[in-house]
């Protein structure tokens, strides 16, 4: 009498006899075990293409962190931005640096301190707006917030500080020298 | 080396213990670009080449666990 290897039989998903499944499962038999072995090699092989795109991504990621190096001067020349006078104590100014279209604000903070940053939401961009009374830059888009004296988020959505301008006064003009930490 | 052949539900337990491990492996390379893409929006470079050589070393593990075992799982 030949002996059939446990192994090489085909087994249900639920465990029961042949005799107790459903019709369909006699006239469609499946070998679970290998079926599952399968399924389970094609899902590992998947997610080994998974893993390579990743990496794509990441030098993905390098590729436009060179191209963004490239592209910006690490100093800029020093620039004008606002008179002393021209600015109350609370007071502050919007202005374009270091191109068009890169909107920066200028804040008086006290009679000798000014604080400059870019003005883009590090959340989603909207422009924020100073308020010195609260000692906060605030986004009206989504409630988010940014202290005026460091530019570190401290309520809201935003989670990374907003990019700070180098400041310098030179007599009763306000030179800005270049980007401290971000990007504009 | 030459291993014996496997029987088949030992395959399957081989087969499902490399997939945890790279499943792991793919949610921490997960966890890198995320990290590293919002690095990069927030104006820092400086983890981005680390970053990348260590999602290089994750694929290195998956492809060589994929293309050995694998293949010799599959004979």
């Amino acid at each position: 009498m030949k002996i059939e290897d446990p192994e090489s039989i085909s087994k249900s998903p639920d465990g029961k006899a042949p005799r107790d499944q459903p019709a369909w499962r006699e006239q469609f038999p499946i070998d679970w075990p290998t079926d599952d072995f399968r399924s389970r090699r094609d899902f590992t092989k998947l997610l080994g293409l998974t893993s390579l795109a990743f990496v794509v991504g990441q030098l993905w990621i390098a590729l436009l962190a060179l191209r963004r190096r490239d592209r910006e001067p690490r100093s800029l020349p020093p620039r004008e931005i606002a008179s002393v006078g021209e600015l109350p104590v609370g007071g502050s100014k919007v202005f374009d640096y270091p191109r068009a279209g890169a909107k920066c604000v200028l804040t008086r903070v006290t009679e000798v301190k000014f604080v400059a940053y870019g003005q883009k939401c590090t959340h989603l961009s909207c422009p924020v707006i100073p308020r010195p009374e609260r000692n906060r830059l605030q986004c009206p888009c989504h409630e988010g917030a940014f202290d005026l004296a460091t530019g570190e988020p401290v309520a809201g959505p935003p989670r990374r500080p907003l990019p700070r301008l180098r400041l310098e006064v030179r007599g009763d003009r306000v030179y800005a020298l270049g980007v401290e930490e971000g990007v504009l | 080396m030459n291993l014996p052949p496997f029987a088949r539900s030992q395959r399957l337990t081989i087969v499902a213990g490399i997939l945890c491990f790279v499943l792991v492996l793919v949610v921490l390379q997960l966890w890198l670009l995320t990290a590293t893409m919002e690095s990069f929006l927030g104006g820092s470079d400086a983890i981005i080449v680390p970053a990348a050589l260590a999602s290089i070393g994750c694929f290195g593990l998956n492809f060589g666990l994929l293309h050995f075992f694998l293949r010799k799982l599959d004979r």
